[in-house]
C-alpha cells in the first residue's frame, strides 16, 4: 500500500481545506482499505470523515434524511426503515457481515466499487481502471457480470444492495463541494459505463455526499427485496430485485421495481413498473413485469442465466409481498417499535 | 514486534484534525501516535497510517488472538468489538479510532482467570476444531447476543455468518451460542421479538 | 490435561457436560493396572478438547502470532503470467523504500540445494520441486518472482509494490479440456476381469460424464513460516505444517545439514486440508532469506497467494459406465477420468480408487490420464481422489437405481463386497450394511415416495439422496515418548501435530489408560522435531498409528516403573503381582521419590505387518435432505445423517466434529466451491473469500453423526481407524442424488449452483 498522509477534520470548512488532488475519503473503511490493498485505490492523502456530524437517521416530514456517516447496522435497525422501508432494512441485512455493516456507511455503500476480479486485479487490463486499457472480463470470467446497461468497454456490475433499494425509494443524494451542495436524484447519481467506466458517480472532484433524503411512500411501505446469491448469507448477489406496491382499490397505483447483481448501475427497471401500474395485481401481470424488467439485456457467454434469473426474481419477490395493507403514513409518534 | 510503547508525555501528542501530522520514522515513513483503551488498558503507540486495527493490536500492542484469515473483511477471523460493536478490525486503519475501546478475545476472560460464558460454552460444545477463526467467532458470538439477535437457530445461523470456519464447526457453533444465550437470558431474550421481523 | 504450549487459564479442563459412558465392551485388550478407584476409562469418553481453553481465549500460538527480537518480515512477490518467461526486472524503487532489508530475485544470492517431489521416484518433502528463483522461466501465474524483506509488514508490502518486471510471454494452457496437454495414456490403468463380457452379460447400462472443479483447501489459517538462525548455524523454523519431518527433511536437503540442526515447531495449525501436508518453496526462501540477512524472517502468504503457493485439488473430466442385470447386480463398470497437473509435477487425482473396491463387480477397467497445464501444481486435498470420484461413482450408482427403479440403498446393498475386490483379502473390519440400515432408519429414508419430483413445499421442492463413503488406511509406522513425573504427572511427545483434529486430546486420552492415570493428568506435547518421529498428519492416520506407539510408550514406561517397584525390597510394592497393583499419581509420585528420580521415559514404536492379510478400509453412509427453490434454483441441505465405520472411536466428541466439518466440505464441494481460472490468462479469477465460496453458518442445516463403534481387531490394538476424510467421500454425491429426486434433474457438474438449476 501506497504512504499516505492522514487526517481527520471536524467541520465541512477544515474538509474543504484538507481535501485535495489524489486525496480519497475514508469513512467506515471496508471499500477503501480493501481497494488499497489491492493496489486500485493508491491515495496519497486519505481524508477521514468519521468525524462530521452526519450520522444522524430522522424524519422530516414525510422524508427520511439519512446521514452519509450513518451504518448500515444502524439503519437497517431504525425504526422507521424496519417499519416504513422494510426493502431498504432487507437489502441492508442481506448485504456483507453484521461486523462489516457496523463499520460500512451509506455514503461508502453508494460509493462503493464493483467486485469484478479484473478491476481488483491490477495485473489485468481493466477500462474502468485505466480507460483504454481493454476489458479481460469479456474474453475472460464474467459468470458474475452484468447483462444490463453494459457497454463494450465495461460488463462490471454495481455490488450494492442498499443503492438498489434507494432507487427504487426515490430517494434524492445530497452532496456539497466546495463551491456548495446540490441534490442528484439516487437513479441518476451513479453513471452507466458507455465509453469512460471509470467515471462511476456524478460527484465531482472533491464533493462529498451529506446523506440521502428517502420519501416514505406507500409503495415503499409495502415493498420487500429478495437476493439470489451461491450461498446462502455473506454472499454479493446472483441477482436481486427490490419492489413496493401500492395497491388501492384491487389496483396497483404505484409500483416500483430495481434490479441488483445485474447491471453496471443500481438498475430502475420503469419498464416493469409501467406494465404494474394500472394492474390489479396477480400471476398474470406479476410475469409480464418480470419479463420487461429483463427487457434490453446483454448477456454474454457464461452470464446469460442472469436474464432468467431476473425474470425469478422479480416474480418472487412480487408474489413476496405481503397482501397485508401498509402501515399509515408515519405521524410524529410512528417512530416507535412496534 | 516490541510491546505497545506507552510513554505518555514523552511524544508530543498528535492533535486531530490538522494536516500533515506525524513525524517521520527512521526509515523516512510518516508515523502517528495512537492512544486505545485496549481491553480495559490504554495503549499508546506509534504506527504508520496504513496499519489497520488488526495489525496495530497483533504487531503494536502484542495481542494476536485476533487473527489474520484474508486480510479482506471476508472471513470475520479479525472480529473485535469497537465500542462494545463486533468489526473486522483488518479493513479500517488504526488511526481511524483513536481514544476508542477495543476489547479482542484476550479482554474477555476474567481477572481471576474465568472464561467468558461464551468462552466456557465453545468449549463445552467443541464450537472449533483448529481454532484458527475462534476468537473471531467467540466476539461475534457475545455481540450477537448483546444486540439481540440469539433469537432461534436460524436467526443465530445468520448473524454468525460473517465468521467463516472451514473446519465447520458451525452445527456446534449453534449449539454454544444457544447454550451460552440461554445462560444470559436476561440479557438476551428481550429483544428477540423485534429482531425476528427484521431478518427476512 | 493441557496442550503444553499453552497454560488453560483455569488451571483444569471444563467438567466434561455429559457423563462419561461406560468403555464399550472389549476395550481394553491389554488392560492397564487402573488408576485412582472409581477412574473410568479415558478412551471412548467424550472428553472436551484438551487445547480448547487455549484456543477460546486466544493463547494458542499458531506460527504468524510467533514474534522474535528483530523479527523482519517478508512479502511474495509472484508472477502476473502463467507462461513465459521474465525478461527485466527493476528493484531499485523497492530497495530503496523505506525499512526495505532486501530484495531477492531470480538469480540472486539465495541458493538452495534441489528438493525432491513428493510426486517422484524418490518421495521427496516438496509440494512443488522447482526450487524458487532459480531462473527467469515462469511455469503458473503466482509463481514465486521476488521476495521482499523489511522492518515491518507495511513496509514490505509497500516496496513489493514497487518492483517493476517485464515478462515474455507465451499462451498457457488452462484447462482440463484442453486435448492437447493430454499425456500419454495406460500408466495408471487399471483392468480387473473383462469390461466386454460384464458388458454383454447387462441388462440395463448408464454411461454418463461427470465432472467436478478445481478446489482450494483455504484452510483459514493462511501459511506461515518464520525461521531463526543461531550463531552456530543451526535452523529454527516455526511453520504452519501437517508435516514438521517433511519441513525438517526440505531444509536440512536445501541447506545442506545434518537433519539434528534443523529443529521445526508447530505447536497450533489453523487447518491444513492438505495444503500443509508438503512443504512448499516459501518455507526455504524465508529460510534462505533469514540467513542471508543474519535475522529471523517471519512470511505470511496473503489469501490470495493461497490460491497459488500451497496446492490445489484438481479438476476432474470423469465418464462413467456402468452396467448391470435387471436385479441390480453390475457386471461391468468403466471409469474414464482426466485430472490436470502441472508442468513439473506429475499429480494424479485417483478418482478411480473407489471404484475398484467399492462393490463387488468382477469387470471394471480403470483409467486415468492427466494434462499438463500451466498452472500451479495440484496436491492431496481432503479426500483426494475419492472426494471427487464417489461423486461420480456413487451420482452413476444413483442413476442406475433410477433406471431399475431400485431402491439406491438396495441397490448398493445387493453389490455390498463381502471381500476387498482389489486384493482378495477379508476386510479388517466393516460394518457397511449396519451403516446403511442405522443410517435409513435415523433419515427416515422410507417417509419419502421413490418417485422425484414428487414432494413439494410451496415453491420448494424436496428431496432425498444417499450414498456410501469409504477411506482406505494406508499403513504406516510411528513412535512416540511417555514420561512419568515425580509430581504423578506425565508427559507424551510426538512430532504428531494437532491440526484441529484433537490429537492433544485423544493422544491423552490413550496415555491415560495406559498409564492409569486420570485424563488431566497427562499433558501431551506435539508439532516439534525434537520429539519421536510421527507421519505427517494426512491420510487420516494419526490415531490409527500415532495412537498405538503413544499406548506402547506408555506401556514401557508403566511396566518399567512397575518392574523397579516389585524388584525392590525397599517398596511397599515388594513381589506384589502386577494384577493387584492399582496405579495412580500418588503411586508415580511414590515410587519415582523412593528411587530418586525427577522422571522416567521409554520410547514406543508402532510397527504395523507389512504384509497384513486383510484390506483395512473405513466405511459410512450419507443421508441428505434436500431444498430446491423452484422459482431461484438455490439448493439447501436442510439435514444430513452420516453414519461411520471407523473401528474403534476414541473420543466421540472431537471424531463427530471432523464427521461434521468432512459431510460439510462435501455439501460445500456439491453446492457452492469451484475455483474459476481465467481461460486465456491462467489466474484464479477473484482468489479470495467473496469470489471462492466456502460455507456460512447460515448454509448448514441439521447435521447428524452416528457411529458403528466397532473397534478393528487387526490395525492396531487400539482398533481405531481414522476420521478425517470419511466425511468427505459420497457427501457431494448424497446432495447431488438428493437434488435429482427433488427436481428429477441430473446434474452431473459440480458445484450446483443457481444458474445450473434454472438451465433448460
Amino acid at each position: 500500500m501506497r504512504s499516505f498522509t492522514y487526517a481527520r477534520p471536524h467541520d465541512l470548512t477544515q474538509l474543504w481545506r484538507e481535501h485535495g488532488p489524489d486525496a480519497a475519503y475514508i469513512a467506515g473503511g471496508t471499500n477503501l482499505v480493501d481497494l488499497m490493498k489491492c493496489g486500485v485505490a493508491t491515495p496519497q492523502r486519505v481524508v477521514d470523515i468519521g468525524a462530521l456530524p452526519l450520522g444522524g437517521i430522522e424524519l422530516d416530514g414525510d422524508k427520511l434524511h439519512v446521514g452519509a456517516l450513518a451504518t448500515n447496522s444502524d439503519l437497517a435497525a431504525h425504526p422507521l426503515v424496519v417499519r416504513h422501508l422494510p426493502m431498504l432494512a432487507q437489502a441492508l441485512l442481506s448485504g456483507a457481515s453484521p461486523q462489516l455493516r457496523n463499520l460500512a456507511t451509506l455514503g461508502g455503500n453508494l460509493m462503493q466499487r464493483t467486485r469484478c476480479g479484473y478491476f481488483r486485479d491490477i495485473a489485468m487490463p481493466c477500462n474502468k481502471r485505466e480507460p483504454g486499457a481493454g476489458c479481460a472480463a469479456m474474453d475472460g470470467s464474467h459468470h458474475g457480470h452484468a447483462v444490463l446497461g453494459t457497454s463494450e468497454h465495461c460488463i462490471a456490475t454495481h455490488p450494492s444492495d442498499l443503492a438498489v433499494a434507494l432507487v427504487a425509494l426515490d430517494a434524492q443524494v445530497s452532496v456539497a463541494g466546495p463551491n456548495g451542495a446540490r441534490v442528484v436524484p439516487a437513479d441518476a447519481f451513479h453513471l452507466p459505463p458507455g465509453d469512460r467506466p471509470d467515471r462511476e458517480t456524478q460527484l465531482a472532484a472533491g464533493e462529498l455526499i451529506l446523506g440521502v433524503a428517502i420519501p416514505l411512500e406507500a409503495a415503499g411501505a409495502h415493498s420487500c427485496y429478495v437476493k439470489v446469491r451461491e450461498r446462502a448469507s455473506y454472499a454479493f448477489a446472483l441477482a436481486s430485485a427490490a419492489v413496493g406496491l401500492d395497491v388501492r382499490d384491487g389496483t396497483i397505483r404505484d409500483a416500483r421495481v430495481a434490479l441488483g447483481g445485474v447491471a453496471t448501475t443500481p438498475w430502475r427497471a420503469r419498464a416493469a413498473e409501467r406494465v404494474l401500474v394500472g394492474s390489479a395485481p396477480g400471476p398474470a401481470v406479476f410475469g409480464r413485469a418480470a419479463d420487461a424488467a429483463a427487457e434490453g439485456a446483454r448477456p454474454l457467454r457464461d452470464n446469460a442465466y442472469k436474464v432468467e434469473l431476473i425474470r425469478r426474481v422479480v416474480t418472487r419477490a412480487l408474489t413476496t409481498l405481503p397482501d397485508a395493507p401498509p402501515p399509515a403514513a408515519p405521524g410524529p409518534l410512528s417512530g416507535e417499535p412496534t | 514486534m516490541p510491546e505497545a510503547t506507552d510513554e505518555p508525555g514523552k511524544e508530543p501528542r498528535a492533535q486531530p484534525g490538522h494536516g500533515g501530522e506525524g513525524t517521520a520514522d527512521v526509515d523516512g515513513d510518516v508515523e502517528v501516535e495512537v492512544e486505545m483503551l485496549v481491553n480495559g488498558e490504554t495503549h499508546t503507540m506509534r504506527v504508520d497510517p496504513r496499519v489497520t486495527l488488526l495489525d496495530a493490536l497483533r504487531e503494536h500492542v502484542g495481542l494476536t488472538g485476533p487473527k489474520k484469515g484474508c486480510d479482506l473483511g471476508q472471513c470475520g477471523a479479525c472480529t473485535v468489538l469497537l465500542d462494545r460493536r463486533r468489526v473486522t478490525s483488518c479493513l479500517t486503519f488504526a488511526v481511524m479510532h483513536r481514544g476508542r475501546e477495543v476489547t479482542t478475545i484476550e479482554g474477555l476472560v476474567g481477572p481471576d482467570g474465568a472464561l467468558h460464558p461464551m468462552q466456557q460454552a465453545f468449549v463445552d460444545h467443541d464450537a472449533f476444531q483448529c481454532g484458527f477463526c475462534t476468537p473471531g467467532q467467540i466476539m461475534s458470538a457475545v455481540a450477537l447476543t448483546d444486540e439481540g439477535h440469539a433469537g432461534g437457530p436460524d436467526e443465530i445461523r445468520e448473524w454468525m455468518s460473517g465468521n467463516l470456519c472451514r473446519c465447520a464447526a458451525y452445527p456446534n457453533i449453534l449449539d454454544a451460542v444457544i447454550a451460552a444465550t440461554a445462560g444470559t437470558a436476561g440479557s438476551a431474550a428481550a429483544p428477540t421479538t423485534t429482531t425476528t421481523t427484521r431478518e427476512r | 490435561m493441557n496442550a503444553t504450549a499453552n497454560p488453560n487459564p483455569n488451571g483444569n479442563p471444563s467438567p466434561t457436560p455429559n457423563p462419561v459412558p461406560p468403555p464399550p465392551p472389549g476395550l481394553n485388550p491389554n488392560p492397564s493396572p487402573n488408576g485412582a478407584a472409581g477412574t473410568a476409562l479415558a478412551i471412548g469418553a467424550a472428553v472436551p478438547r484438551a487445547d480448547g481453553p487455549a484456543k477460546v481465549t486466544g493463547a494458542a500460538r499458531y506460527t504468524a502470532d510467533i514474534g522474535l527480537p528483530d523479527l523482519a518480515q517478508a512479502v511474495l512477490v509472484q508472477s502476473t503470467i502463467a507462461k513465459g518467461r521474465i525478461t527485466a526486472m527493476d528493484t531499485v524503487a523497492a530497495e530503496s523504500a523505506p525499512g526495505v532489508l532486501a530484495v531477492f530475485v531470480p538469480g540472486g544470492p539465495l541458493r538452495m540445494a534441489p528438493v525432491a517431489s513428493f510426486y517422484s521416484a524418490d518421495n521427496g518433502p516438496m509440494g512443488d520441486a522447482r526450487a524458487p528463483l532459480s531462473d527467469e522461466l515462469v511455469h503458473h501465474y503466482g509463481q514465486h518472482v521476488a521476495v521482499v524483506v523489511a522492518r515491518t509488514l507495511v513496509q514490505a508490502t509497500a516496496a513489493a509494490e514497487l518492483l517493476r518486471i517485464d515478462y515474455a510471454e507465451e499462451a498457457p494452457r488452462t484447462s482440463v479440456d484442453d486435448v492437447s496437454a493430454l499425456t500419454p495414456p495406460g500408466r495408471d490403468d487399471i483392468v480387473r476381469g473383462d469390461f466386454a463380457a460384464g458388458l454383454a452379460a447387462a441388462d440395463v447400462r448408464v454411461d454418463a460424464q461427470y465432472s467436478t472443479p478445481g478446489q482450494h483447501m483455504n484452510a483459514m489459517e493462511p501459511c506461515a513460516t518464520l525461521a531463526h538462525w543461531s550463531h552456530d548455524g543451526d535452523l529454527t523454523v516455526h511453520d504452519s505444517t501437517q508435516d514438521v519431518g517433511a519441513v525438517r527433511t526440505a531444509l536440512a536437503t536445501a541447506f545442506r545439514l545434518p537433519r539434528e540442526r534443523v529443529r521445526v515447531i508447530s505447536e497450533f495449525v489453523g487447518g491444513g486440508f492438505g495444503s500443509k501436508g508438503t512443504v512448499w518453496p516459501h518455507v526455504l526462501l524465508t529460510a534462505a532469506a533469514a540467513k542471508h540477512l543474519g535475522q529471523p524472517v517471519r512470511l505470511s502468504l496473503t489469501r490470495p497467494q493461497m490460491f497459488t503457493s500451497c496446492g490445489n485439488r484438481p479438476a476432474t473430466r470423469q465418464r462413467f459406465v456402468l452396467a448391470a442385470r435387471r436385479d441390480g447386480v453390475l457386471t461391468a463398470i468403466a471409469h474414464d477420468s482426466v485430472t490436470p497437473t502441472s508442468v513439473g509435477e506429475d499429480v494424479v487425482e485417483s478418482t478411480g480408487g473407489v471404484t475398484t473396491m467399492l462393490y463387488a463387480c468382477p469387470n471394471i477397467t480403470v483409467r486415468q490420464r492427466i494434462a499438463r497445464l500451466d498452472m500451479p501444481p495440484p496436491t492431496f486435498q481432503r479426500a483426494p481422489g475419492r472426494a471427487p470420484g464417489s461423486f461420480a461413482l456413487e451420482s452413476a450408482l444413483d442413476e442406475l437405481a433410477h433406471e431399475l427403479g431400485l431402491d439406491p440403498v438396495e441397490l448398493r446393498i445387493r453389490n455390498h463386497a463381502d471381500t476387498d475386490p482389489t486384493s482378495g483379502h477379508p476386510w479388517s473390519g466393516k460394518h457397511l450394511l449396519d451403516c446403511y440400515r442405522i443410517g435409513a432408519e435415523r433419515f427416515g429414508w422410507d417417509a419419502y415416495d421413490a418417485a422425484p419430483g414428487s414432494r413439494r413445499e410451496g415453491d420448494l421442492l424436496i428431496g432425498r439422496g444417499m450414498a456410501t463413503a469409504t477411506h482406505q488406511m494406508d499403513q504406516n509406522q510411528s513412535a512416540a515418548r511417555a514420561e512419568l513425573r515425580s509430581d504423578g504427572t506425565a508427559v507424551v511427545s510426538v512430532a504428531s501435530h494437532d491440526i484441529g483434529t484433537g490429537t492433544y486430546t485423544v493422544l491423552g486420552q490413550i496415555a491415560a489408560d495406559a498409564l492409569g492415570l486420570p485424563f488431566d493428568r497427562v499433558t501431551v506435547r506435539l508439532g516439534d522435531t525434537g520429539y519421536p518421529q510421527a507421519p505427517a498428519s494426512i491420510g487420516s492416520q494419526t490415531v490409527a498409528y500415532v495412537g498405538p506407539a503413544v499406548r506402547r510408550a506408555c506401556e514401557a514406561v508403566r511396566d518399567d516403573l512397575l518392574a523397579r517397584a516389585v524388584a525392590d525390597p525397599d517398596s511397599p510394592l515388594h513381589r506384589r503381582p502386577l494384577a493387584d497393583i492399582v496405579l495412580g499419581p500418588e503411586l508415580v509420585a511414590d515410587e519415582l521419590d523412593r528411587i530418586g528420580a525427577l522422571s522416567i521415559s521409554a520410547i514406543g514404536h508402532h510397527r504395523p505387518e507389512s504384509e497384513l492379510p486383510y484390506a483395512v478400509h473405513s466405511f459410512g453412509a450419507h443421508f441428505a435432505e434436500v431444498a430446491v427453490d423452484s422459482g431461484t434454483g438455490t439448493v439447501r441441505v436442510r439435514r444430513m445423517v452420516g453414519v461411520f465405520d471407523i473401528g474403534r472411536v476414541v473420543n466421540p466428541r472431537t471424531a463427530r466434529s471432523q464427521l461434521i466439518g468432512g459431510m460439510t466440505f462435501g455439501i460445500s464441494q456439491a453446492l457452492m466451491e469451484h475455483t474459476v481460472v481465467d481461460p486465456l490468462r491462467g489466474h484464479v479469477v477473484e482468489p479470495h473469500f467473496a469470489g471462492y465460496h466456502i460455507p456460512t453458518n447460515a448454509d448448514i442445516g441439521e447435521l447428524a453423526v452416528h457411529f458403528v463403534d466397532a473397534p478393528d481387531p487387526h490395525i492396531s490394538d487400539l482398533g481405531a481407524r481414522g476420521a478425517g476424510e470419511i466425511g468427505v467421500v459420497g457427501s457431494a454425491a448424497a446432495v447431488a442424488n438428493a437434488v435429482f429426486h427433488a427436481t428429477g434433474k441430473r446434474l452431473r457438474d459440480l458445484p450446483l449452483t443457481p444458474d445450473k438449476l434454472l438451465a433448460d
